[in-house]
């Protein structure tokens, strides 16, 4: 087994076998972060709506909140499904990549419109007042006052998130984008072993996962340290 | 884009059995993970030094590589060396090598949330080490660790619905089914989202529910 | 014509009743203090005046003029005549000394950015903390942070300044520098109106001293008047009380 073994390892890694994980590591890689990214963006809009106090704003407040509550709790292979069959039957017909960016980005803005509203919630109630008094609208509240304290809540636990949604796109395999798990399925059709083929797929999946965790845990201890009252 | 759910509706029960099974491999996955975890926590509090590093790189490794991969491994790699396994039994084992990871993190910190003060004070007032561990340690021990158990919990429970990608007849199996044969893929994968939001909501009231009566341990709901 | 005129106010926290039938008035360059124990609305009362809670009934005239409390933008016009400084500071925690001060100015009213500047450092030299004006408010000790915020709140040229309970959440030793701060400012003629627990510096610096209780205005005069010839039951209790420290 080991002759043939080393053999096969030379195969495997051959240059077009390793463009082809290369594709699907930077597939995955631009997936999740684009899906963070846009989810970020949009996640921070759905925090500032929950935050508002104004009784006109209620209506929104209700959609955001019911927002993030739903989509926390639907897995998101689900997701994925209904975005790609939606998608088909309202001929919009997105291109699968689009498909799984889409799914990315709606569970991204729910999970971090929650870390990004918590952190802005977890700015002292003073502070509000202070502004308040000295007539700053909500909006100068939140741009001068409220969002430069609250990024440090915010950022750390992120990079968390985004190492949660890389591992998420791994289902996106399954509508047939061409992200990391697919190359690997794709070596596996051509006869390399499976032990090989997913775990290179899984030390890959690794590298690019835990530079990210620890970042985002060394941010959170040197930010926490900085942090005042 | 006009939507039809009655075809779907009327096989209420079908994905109830599936949603039934969702939560069989959850608990079943959550139970080993459970034991596995515990093994893995204490290993890191009291072992020796190259087992704590064997225990850190598995959790290390676990947790930052997909469930999906993870099960791929086992269910496409394994028989290469003779071991074959059922399509149930390889997401079972895989969601509970991903659970045993996230729950030794879990049970870790709960292992280190134990207040020395208090047990010193125990043991000065004369209690024996399983009664120390009885009334002290375990009670908070629990309220500390209930929270992000549960929320591990409803995790894993969306976690199983991958187990259809291998052919297992858990929920989204079983939307997948007949989002085939009914063409009505919208309408089935909506309902089996609504069923997901609801299993995931009973169950995150039914642990608050244990956790302030039996743990004392503060979860909100919502 | 009073600078400022209360009518029959009344305010509640839900069904709790906070303020009943206060009925006060305040000349131009009148330095008012409020006295009583806890809980007596002294506090709420300030923050109903400055929009923080709406009050149920009665009426507040500012020079002449009555303030709507429901409408947004009389409210606005309000504050911008009322600056309050708080007894928790409540400094911007994100921004230094300076920018704390000159952030409402240049920002918020629009003001030229190089005056609010020569401004700003002024009062901060006026305070004692021309040293410290590029420090975060988390390098300052109670006093200090105190101080800024009393400069914060003069740097929007208000007619009327409240201060609420500002030393109660200082340290013994940093009070009197506050306290200082504050008589320097009552000999400039600013309309000020005063929640406090210093006894002493209360009797030194006011024009009128009224003490409340239970949410009600219970007695009001010169300070002379109320600590050395109360003529109410509660006032003589609460006086006696106090004086004996």
């Amino acid at each position: 087994m080991f002759a043939s073994s080393q053999a096969e390892i030379a195969q495997l890694f051959s240059f077009y076998n390793l463009l082809l994980l290369a594709e699907g590591l930077a597939a995955t890689f631009v997936l999740s972060a684009l899906g963070c990214f846009a989810g970020f963006v949009a996640g921070f809009v759905v925090a500032i709506v929950r935050v508002t106090r104004s009784r006109a704003m209620a209506p929104l407040r209700a959609l955001a909140f019911a927002y993030c509550f739903l989509f926390r709790r639907i897995p998101f292979l689900v997701t994925l499904m209904l975005v790609f069959f939606a998608s088909q039957s309202s001929k919009a017909n997105l291109s699968t990549f689009a498909v799984a960016s889409l799914s990315v980005c709606l569970i991204a803005s729910a999970y971090l419109g929650e870390i990004i509203r918590s952190g802005l919630e977890s700015v002292h109630g003073n502070q509000w007042e202070a502004a308040q008094t000295m007539n700053f609208s909500t909006f100068e509240t939140l741009r001068f006052v409220i969002v430069p304290q609250a990024w440090r809540v915010v950022v750390p636990p992120t990079f968390g998130f985004f190492v949660m949604f890389i591992k998420d796109t791994a289902l996106a395999s399954q509508i047939g984008v061409m992200e990391l798990t697919s190359a690997g399925k794709v070596l596996t059709n051509k006869g390399f072993s499976s032990w090989l083929v997913y775990g290179t797929v899984l030390v890959l999946y690794f590298v690019m996962s835990y530079p990210l965790s620890r970042f985002g845990k060394r941010l959170e201890k040197k930010l926490a340290a900085t942090r005042n009252r | 884009m006009t939507l039809h759910f009655e075809p779907i509706l009327q096989q209420w029960p079908y994905l109830l059995g599936g949603a039934w099974l969702s939560l069989q491999i959850a608990v079943l996955a959550f139970g080993f993970g459970m034991i596995i975890g515990l093994v893995c926590a204490s290993v890191l509090r009291y072992g020796p030094v190259f087992l704590r590093r064997v225990v850190r790189a598995y959790v290390i490794f676990a947790t930052n590589t997909p469930q999906l991969v993870q099960i791929f491994f086992l269910f496409f790699a394994l028989p290469e060396i003779g071991v074959t396994l059922s399509p149930f039994t390889a997401v079972l084992i895989g969601a509970t090598f991903n659970a045993g990871a996230y729950l030794c993190e879990i049970q870790r910190a709960g292992f280190n949330s134990v207040r020395l003060m208090e047990v010193e004070a125990a043991e000065v007032l004369g209690f024996s080490t399983p009664q120390i561990v009885r009334h002290v340690i375990l009670p908070h021990v629990l309220k500390v660790m209930f929270p992000p158990l549960s929320n591990q919990f409803i995790v894993m429970t969306l976690g199983t619905s991958m187990a259809s990608i291998f052919g297992v007849e858990e929920l989204t199996g079983r939307t997948y089914n007949l989002s085939s044969q009914t063409y009505l893929s919208v309408e089935a994968f909506s309902v089996a989202a609504v069923l997901y939001i609801a299993v995931t909501l009973i169950a995150t009231f039914a642990l608050a529910m244990i956790g302030r009566h039996v743990c004392r341990a503060k979860i909100k709901v919502f | 014509m009073p600078q400022l005129e209360i009518v029959d106010l009344k305010a509640s926290y839900g069904p709790h009743t906070v303020l009943e039938r206060i009925n006060l008035s305040m000349e131009k360059g009148e330095i008012v203090s409020l006295i009583g124990p806890s809980g007596s609305g002294k506090s709420t009362l300030l923050r109903v005046l400055m929009g923080l809670l709406p009050p149920e009934h009665g009426s507040v005239r500012m020079n002449g003029n009555l303030v709507n409390y429901a409408d947004k933008a009389a409210v606005r016009a309000l504050r911008s005549e009322i600056a309050i400084v708080f007894q928790q500071y409540n400094l911007f925690q994100n921004m230094t000394v300076l920018d704390n001060v000159m952030i409402t100015p240049t920002k918020i009213k629009g003001w030229p950015r190089k005056q609010v500047e020569e401004d700003a450092i002024r009062l901060l030299t006026r305070v004692g903390l021309e040293h410290r004006l590029k420090a975060y408010p988390d390098e300052l000790s109670g006093g200090q942070q105190q101080r800024v915020a009393i400069a914060r709140a003069l740097a929007l040229k208000p007619n009327v300044l409240f201060l609420d309970e500002v030393t109660a959440a200082l340290d013994p030793e940093l009070v009197t520098e506050v306290l200082d701060t504050i008589r320097a400012l009552a000999s400039e003629g600013i309309t000020m109106f005063i929640v406090s627990h210093e006894m002493s510096f209360v009797r030194e610096v006011s024009s009128k001293v009224v003490f409340m209780a239970g949410g009600h205005v219970i007695e009001s005069g010169s300070p002379r008047q109320v600590f050395d010839a109360p003529q109410e039951a509660r006032t003589r209790e609460f006086v006696g009380k106090i004086l004996r420290h």
